[in-house]
């Protein structure tokens, strides 16, 4: 849902700082999400004691930022759009974990 | 939604009409984003609130099928290749391709919800209802507020693909098709937390 | 320099008046509205002015219909065995009363002179998405209406305005009325949430060359940190309306203690949304009057940084301050004290910002008219607010004032004494820029003045009430225990009432003022710069052009207006006149840009619009309506898509000689 009210000129203008990868690279980073992919799911097969909050935790960040980074081009793109993007989610994580808190939600995890 | 009231004079440079240089929709369509991380954000906590409050009802670790689930998100995340291959072709000006792409995404994003409805009428025969418990209600709310948002990413691709090939896209494709990803890559992190969360970590 | 000297009456036509549009066929399934000078262009207009004026009208309906709420209220009070009202009316009244005032009439308030200046301050022609701007606004024109229509439909909400759930749950409100609540707040939702994109993108994107940051108006800066809290901020209510909705229509379990459910749940929902909400209805007035003290102070603002800065701050720390409108629901001593220290934290930015606007006023040649007035109020009347409201900061003391009147009366301080006398004090400085005529200054004052006093007569006995333990909502007193002396509730409850009505009058003071002022032959056309302004906004005709400006200016400081007109000498500080406003702005249109293109009018933003009613009536009585307003928001949405927000060149005709031809306006060259 969108126009913009732009010229051809100007679309020269963006295929000149089009950036991004290419074709070859998107694919290896799927392959690499795949793999993490796979070993979130060995978890739940595989024991992995104490490891296993923490291991979860990291692979969900991890794909979460690569997915952002690459996929959706924050890395390449103009800062702004990173900051409020990660400005909401980190509002989020902040008041939800309050949220939570107050409920003595992790204290009965322990 | 677009840009307006620019000055098409001779003057008018490259970009000249935006003070930061970001084009005003990419601008708008993230901060929706931010916007809806709030949202699930919500749901989420809701659900783990109530993840224990089962009743009578069937725990999660009793009905989730893990390997089910697996499959399905695996389908969703490798959807979010081939739309940041459509992308990569609508800036190429590669129509052949980006219609291509477009399609493929759109069909592994009604897999997952397929997925998702048959997952649901299992769980529902397995006893866990809408109203069975605190868990049913604010499982089913979360993971259907993200198959609706799933749901409206494909008829977005869909309307792309049609648009396209009438050549009714208005303004620059390539944003366009751009925006739709975005979208398209946030329903897909927020299932990336949401199967961790969800599924993986037992209550 | 023919622009400048133009016969006031030619303004209004140079303002509309597209003719010779031909619409393209090629798109859409509707030709392109091209009226403009009947009604029909209120319909499909995408002006932000325009916009802002209807947000502006519909906001003041809806506070006249909260007010009349409102009298009701104090009449049933005003003696003992109050038979005014009903128990069940009673609840309904003060119910809608705060979901008018806020939803309906503070919030859209702010977004009218939203719409009206901040494209004007920042040097834009209009506001970055044009059309989902008219979506916002008939979202909330048709949310409100929707959320009114339940007064007829079998009784309005009776909740409270924060709807505590279970309280809410069918078992205790078994009436449509939190239905209708609900979901017309999730459609004037939509409104705000679109409407915070917007002007966020407007703000950071549409700037003239050289408006930097730190060069945008106060009030510019504070409806940016608004939109930021709305869109953070409207998530969460969604959420929240959502799982209540679900409760009431699906027998969802979410509040349904019963099943093991969290009575907590939807206090701390509502509040993470109600808490930035407080910052959103009150930052616009601040906005607003740090335009105002400025200018009737004749000295520029003091400290413009820290002021934009404490703004922010406010902002942020807003976030964490939820549970502090829950101290009395047993959250547990480490989640009161955290809350209770943030709250007191708070008071910080918000102190310096009472500060600033003080040390504007002082050394200053000041010049007491209506919006000076009002805005001097505000500052007055919101210190005694945000006292009152640092004694809630004190969990002990807190829980004591928990749902007595001493809560009413600090809000109402705030909320009355601080957002709406902003809003008037707006509506008194800026009149003359919309509307070209200058409010009547003796009317003015006797509107300011019942209203300072009707205010203060009001809510000012409600500290007293509230710590005497009167209840909030209570909806009957009785002589037998009112008490006596000085803290005999019937007294001070009459006062409240009667102040009521006293402020009622000078409402009504403002309607009058309106009428005259629009009708009588003694008040001439405003001047181009009546109160010597400082900002961009006033470097535009009265009403400005429907594209703002001819050219526009570049920026090169803060206050550029006030530079344009005014040189300071290096040695001796001596600010002297250089320049008068219409000499300023000759010399900016002496080169208008050529091919200005203004957005087109649309059918979509209306046709979208009406259709969320129709589901939301569909899920309350019929689910095949339902079924038929979704299928009207898939094919509005489709039709939105495939039209493009401008039209393409080929759809104008090129201008007749001589006129403004069309959307393209071709101004020739005049130097």
């Amino acid at each position: 849902m969108s126009t913009a009210t732009e010229h051809t000129e100007h679309t020269d203008g963006h295929e000149a700082e089009h950036h991004g990868l290419s074709d070859m690279q998107y694919i290896k980073i799927a392959l690499i999400l795949a793999a993490l992919t796979a070993i979130e799911v060995s978890t739940y097969y595989v024991d992995f004691g104490p490891f296993f909050m923490p291991t979860l935790f990291i692979l969900m960040i991890i794909k979460f930022v690569i997915v952002a980074s690459y996929f959706m081009h924050l890395k390449f793109d103009n800062k702004m759009f990173s900051y409020l993007f990660y400005s909401g989610l980190l509002l989020a994580i902040a008041v939800y974990c309050g949220f939570l808190a107050t409920f003595k939600f992790f204290i009965q995890k322990g | 939604m677009a840009e307006t009231a620019i000055s098409h004079g001779h003057d008018v440079g490259h970009g000249a009409h935006s003070s930061t240089g970001m084009s005003n929709n990419k601008l708008g369509m993230w901060m929706f984003l931010g916007s809806e991380c709030l949202l699930f954000g919500g749901l989420i906590s809701t659900y783990m609130l109530y993840k224990g409050r089962v009743n009578e009802g069937p725990q999660p670790d009793q009905i989730f099928d893990i390997p089910f689930t697996s499959v399905s998100s695996f389908i969703l995340l490798m959807s979010s290749l081939t739309m940041v291959l459509a992308v990569s072709a609508a800036q190429r000006k590669d129509e052949r391709n980006m219609n291509l792409w477009l399609v493929i995404t759109a069909l592994l994003g009604a897999t997952f919800v397929g997925g998702q409805v048959y997952e649901f009428t299992a769980f529902y025969r397995e006893g866990l209802g809408f109203t069975t418990s605190l868990f049913g209600s604010s499982f089913y709310t979360l993971t259907g507020f993200h198959g609706v948002h799933v749901s409206v990413g494909i008829i977005m691709l869909m309307a792309l693909v049609g648009m396209n090939r009438n050549k009714r896209i208005p303004g620059d494709r390539a944003e366009v098709v751009e925006l739709v990803g975005l979208y398209w890559h946030f329903v897909d992190v927020v299932w990336i937390i949401i199967f961790t969360l969800v599924y993986l970590i037992p209550s | 320099m023919t622009i400048i000297d133009r016969p006031s009456t030619d303004v209004a036509v140079v303002g509309g008046a597209p003719t010779g549009v031909k619409p393209s066929e090629a798109l859409g399934v509707f030709k392109r509205p091209t009226a403009s000078t009947s009604w029909r262009d209120w319909v499909v207009t995408v002006d932000h002015k325009k916009l802002g004026i209807m947000y502006g009208v519909t906001a003041f309906f809806f506070f006249i219909v909260g007010g009349v709420e409102a009298l009701l209220i104090r009449l049933q009070l005003i003696a003992p065995d109050g038979t005014v009202l009903n128990a069940d009316q009673y609840n309904q009244m003060f119910t809608m009363h705060a979901t008018t005032m806020v939803f309906l009439f503070v919030m859209p308030m702010a977004a009218a002179f939203a719409n009206y200046f901040v494209p004007l301050q920042i040097g834009a022609r209009d506001v970055a998405f044009p059309r989902l701007n008219a979506f916002g606004f008939w979202c909330f024109l048709f949310g409100g209406l929707f959320l009114n229509s339940s007064w007829f439909l079998g009784g309005g909400a009776d909740g409270g305005w924060f709807m505590y759930a279970p309280n809410s749950s069918t078992l205790f409100s078994p009436s449509h009325g939190i239905d209708f609540w609900t979901l017309g707040l999730q459609i004037t939702g939509i409104a705000s949430l679109t409407g915070a994109i917007n002007l966020i993108v407007t703000i950071l994107n549409m700037r003239a060359p050289g408006m930097k940051m730190m060069r945008m108006p106060i009030f510019t800066w504070m409806i940016l940190v608004t939109q930021f809290l709305l869109l953070f901020a409207i998530p969460v209510i969604t959420v929240a309306l959502f799982l209540l909705s679900f409760q009431r229509s699906f027998d969802a379990t979410f509040f349904d203690v019963a099943s093991g459910a969290d009575p907590l749940l939807w206090q701390h929902l509502f509040w993470i949304f109600g808490h930035p909400e407080v910052y959103i209805m009150i930052l616009p007035s601040f906005g607003i009057i740090s335009e105002v003290l400025p200018v009737f102070s004749k000295k520029p603002l003091f400290g413009y940084p820290i002021v934009a800065m404490s703004g922010a701050a406010i902002g942020f720390v807003g976030w964490g301050v939820w549970a502090h409108h829950m101290f009395a629901s047993g959250l547990g001593p480490v989640s009161v004290t955290v809350f209770s220290m943030a709250t007191m934290a708070i008071a910080v930015p918000t102190g310096v910002k009472i500060v600033n606007w003080v040390m504007t006023m002082w050394g200053g040649k000041l010049t007491f008219t209506v919006p000076m007035l009002f805005a001097i109020a505000l500052v007055v009347q919101f210190t005694i607010g945000g006292l009152s409201g640092v004694t809630h900061a004190v969990a002990p003391s807190d829980t004591q004032q928990t749902d007595t009147y001493y809560i009413v009366a600090h809000f109402h301080y705030v909320l009355f004494g601080g957002a709406v006398f902003g809003l008037f004090s707006g509506f008194y400085y800026w009149w003359p820029k919309m509307f070209r005529r200058q409010l009547s200054e003796g009317l003015g004052k006797w509107n300011f003045w019942l209203m300072v006093i009707g205010m203060n007569l009001t809510f000012g006995p409600m500290h007293i009430l509230g710590l005497q333990g009167q209840p909030r909502r209570m909806g009957v007193w009785t002589e037998a225990r009112a008490g006596e002396g000085f803290f005999n509730l019937g007294f001070w409850n009459q006062v409240a009432s009667i102040g009521s009505f006293v402020l009622g009058i000078g409402v009504l003071m403002f309607l009058v003022n309106i009428v005259y002022t629009h009708k009588s032959k003694k008040i001439a056309i405003a001047p181009l710069d009546p109160w010597d302004g400082r900002t961009l906004e006033w470097m535009t005709h009265n009403p400005p052009q429907e594209h703002n400006f001819d050219t526009i200016p570049t920026v090169s400081h803060l206050d550029e207006f006030f530079h344009r007109k005014y040189e300071t000498d290096a040695t001796t500080h001596a600010v002297t006149q250089v320049h008068s406003a219409e000499e300023v702005m000759a010399e900016l249109n002496a080169h208008p840009d050529e091919h200005i293109h203004m957005p087109s009018r649309s059918y979509w933003p209306i046709l979208l619009a009406l259709s969320l009613p129709v589901i939301t009536y569909g899920l309350i009585y019929n689910r095949m309506l339902m079924a038929v307003g979704a299928a009207m928001t898939m094919l509005t949405m489709f039709g939105w898509s495939m039209e493009p927000s401008t039209s393409p060149d080929e759809d104008f005709d090129p201008p007749a000689p001589g006129e403004g031809g069309g959307h393209t306006k071709e101004l020739s060259p005049l130097g």
